[in-house]
């Protein structure tokens, strides 16, 4: 039996001590946990014979002997996250641990206009039918079985909702603390966030993962995001897991008339990490922007896939990710765009550019383009190159050290995604992490 | 006779795969200002990136000594340190970098180096604001990236007001002149002008006279072939507006 096929076992395995505390459950759930579990058994652990999984190898995550973070695990304190904090705004912060919700570590500041943010597993007992039509049928586990197990397995998460018309001035700010069991045993656990964005609402919601702890562990995400139409939604994903822990994350967005939507998926750690984001552009008028920064050094490797679907006429896409990769480390872009017949009138635009800082880097990046209406204006361009040696010499020419000149043009590859974040005071606060991020790895191995 | 400040001897030199200097020499004392001109070719920009350590630019014989001292044993930020400025000729446009942060970085290298201490960004602030009159420059262009879509004029400024703040001892301006209307031309030389004085030299590359109307040079070059075919004084600079290279360089030759 192959690593894949063992890990499958296991998580299979795993999941019938689940079911057997899940009785009583509504019978929508129940049936939404098989089919999940269904599509999971079916496609197994994804081997890399599959063209979505061409450069990304999970035999090392499928080889470690994970326990399900069905209880909180090892306690977590307020001084393991007060490190962690963004201290630059003042905000409502909802701690989640092992995917659980702690309410003894949030902070929910008054939060305007009726938004709510809920424990998904107290609506779940108290009032599911209202998740009835929305939990799982954004995301498309039917098609990526990492989302399938965690569909499977769904439990605790953030429920995000905005009523009609209305906006949270302040962001709201989720964070996933992951760590290992008091013995511990590493741990897999499904993040999860819902998100329903009411006509004409605004949002602005930053999806924060940090773990505690120093052995491996598995954090396996989705996050499905409802934009009615005139809605508004801004979503910061940082993915700030030390290098040793898997990171699997699937984002699922749709898109009314007039809406927008824009995510900043920003990834600094992991040792393995995949990153799914697709968005369908159901309504006409609809903008979406998805913009993406990632660091990867020593042997990590980082994948993005992307999809944006055109269904509809006159909506237009925004795509600009770009990954930094030195040391041995590997990335991945794939970039696809739909544009189905109907879609008169659209505008995407992709770009991907990679900075690789070792001749151990490697990147692999493939914009994929299915466009099938004629009035489009469609665009796309990638490129993998190192620090500009003009401009190096000229940092170096004013008295910057080597290093320092490096650090710079770095950093500065990277201003385009942080200042495009919402906020000022949060595009700070990440270039302050990104910062130590190339410290840590120039120490560690990222040149 | 003040010693040499920088001193060329029989310097041969290479950029990337072809021999550009061949036997070049220079003296330079403080308080000097010397204009080196030339036909395009004639190894001028070679001769500025030399000096300040351009990787591509090898020197492959001879000697230069600044303040006594083998330059070419040091790296670039280290010839910065102490006290050499190359205002460049196509100065870099560095996306994401924003200006104010970085002259602060490099104006704090080189005082950490001269042991002096660094300035806070407030002092900073007030000492680049000080500078900028000099060169009539937009406070504006200092939140943006380094000369990312700078005009001509606006990078020649900016390339001024660094070497205003960095107070080099040896000055090398490599066609600052180059691509400036007559009013940029005036701005950037009375830049220029402002940081004469006896500690400080310079070398002004250009290749016309148009420059020297404004910056007065105390000696005059003429490089051809890749190495100094006559030396004078700033007459020498409008004999050749009137001669053009050509007798020069078939002497050379």
């Amino acid at each position: 039996m192959s690593a894949l096929e063992g890990a499958r076992d296991r998580f299979l395995a795993l999941h019938e001590g689940f079911a057997a505390s899940r009785q009583g459950e509504p019978a929508w759930l129940a049936r939404l946990r098989a089919d999940a579990l269904g599509a999971f058994r079916e496609q197994g652990l994804p081997h890399t014979r599959l063209e979505e999984w061409r450069h990304t190898n999970v035999t090392p995550l499928a080889k470690v002997p994970f326990a399900l973070a069905s209880s909180p695990g090892r306690a977590v304190a307020r001084d393991d996250l007060e490190h962690h904090a963004f201290p630059v705004f003042a905000c409502s912060v909802f701690v989640f641990v092992n995917g659980r919700f702690a309410p003894e570590l949030s902070a929910a500041q008054r939060l305007n206009c009726g938004t709510t943010v809920e424990s998904l597993a107290e609506v779940l007992r108290g009032d599911p039918e209202r998740l009835a039509s929305r939990l799982g049928r954004i995301a498309e586990w039917k098609r990526h079985p990492f989302a399938a197990l965690a569909t499977a397995f769904v439990d605790d998460g953030a429920c995000v909702r905005v009523p009609r018309g209305a906006g949270a001035e302040q962001p709201i700010h989720l964070v996933f603390v992951s760590g290992p069991r008091a013995d511990g045993q590493p741990l897999l656990s499904h993040p999860r966030v819902l998100v329903e964005a009411a006509p004409g609402s605004r949002l602005t919601l930053i999806q924060d993962h940090v773990a505690v702890g120093t052995s491996p562990g598995f954090s396996n995400c989705v996050t499905e995001v409802e934009v009615c139409p005139d809605a508004q939604v801004d979503l910061v994903l940082v993915q700030r897991e030390p290098d040793y822990r898997f990171h699997v994350s699937n984002l699922a967005v749709t898109q009314e008339r007039d809406s927008r939507f824009a995510a900043h998926t920003l990834c600094f750690g992991g040792a393995i990490v995949r990153n799914d984001a697709g968005v369908r552009l159901l309504g006409e008028g609809a903008e979406c922007r998805l913009d993406g920064l990632f660091v990867a050094g020593g042997r990590q490797l980082v994948d993005n896939h992307t999809s944006v679907d055109h269904a509809v006429p006159r909506c237009t896409s925004r795509e600009t990710y770009k990954g930094i990769v030195g040391g041995r480390a590997r990335g991945v872009f794939r970039g696809r765009i739909l544009v189905r017949p109907d879609a008169q009138k659209t505008s995407a635009r992709q770009s991907n550019a990679n900075l690789l800082l070792g001749a151990g880097a490697e990147v692999d990046t493939k914009p994929q383009l299915e466009i099938l209406a004629d009035d489009v204006k469609c665009s796309h361009g990638s490129s993998v190159g190192q620090l500009d040696p003009d401009a190096f010499f000229y940092l170096c020419s004013r008295g910057l050290s080597e290093e320092v000149a490096r650090d710079l043009l770095t950093r500065g590859f990277a201003q385009e995604i942080l200042r495009a974040l919402p906020q000022p005071a949060l595009s700070d606060a990440l270039d302050d992490i990104l910062q130590q991020r190339l410290r840590l790895a120039h120490a560690g191995g990222l040149s | 006779m003040a010693d040499a400040l920088l001193e060329l001897r029989d310097v041969y030199a290479t950029a990337g795969e072809a021999s550009i200097l061949r036997g070049v020499d220079l003296v330079i004392r403080p308080g000097e200002v010397h204009a080196v001109m030339g036909p395009n070719g004639s190894g001028k920009s070679t001769l500025a990136n030399a000096l300040a350590g351009r990787p591509s630019v090898r020197v492959t014989r001879g000697e230069i000594l600044y303040e006594g001292r083998d330059l070419t044993a040091l790296a670039p930020e280290e010839r910065a340190r102490e006290g050499i400025f190359l205002a460049f000729q196509y100065p870099v446009e560095i996306p994401g970098v924003a200006n104010l942060y970085f002259l602060k970085a490099a104006l704090n290298a080189v005082r950490k180096h001269r042991g002096q201490p660094e300035l806070d960004a407030m002092d900073f602030l007030q000492l680049a604001r000080r500078k900028m009159k000099l060169v009539e420059m937009d406070e504006k262009l200092m939140q943006r990236s380094v000369n990312e879509g700078f005009s001509g004029g606006e990078k020649k400024r900016n390339e001024v007001l660094q070497m205003a703040i960095l107070e080099p001892r040896l000055a090398i301006l490599d066609e600052t002149d180059s691509g400036l209307d007559i009013d940029a031309l005036r701005v950037v030389a009375g830049g220029v002008n402002a940081l004469r004085g006896p500690q400080r030299a310079m070398l002004v590359i250009t290749h016309y006279q148009r420059l020297l109307d404004y910056v007065e040079p105390d000696f005059v070059h003429v490089l051809a072939g890749g190495r100094i075919a006559r030396s004078g004084g700033k007459d020498l600079a409008r004999e050749l507006e009137e001669k053009g290279y050509g007798w020069l360089e078939a002497s050379a030759r």
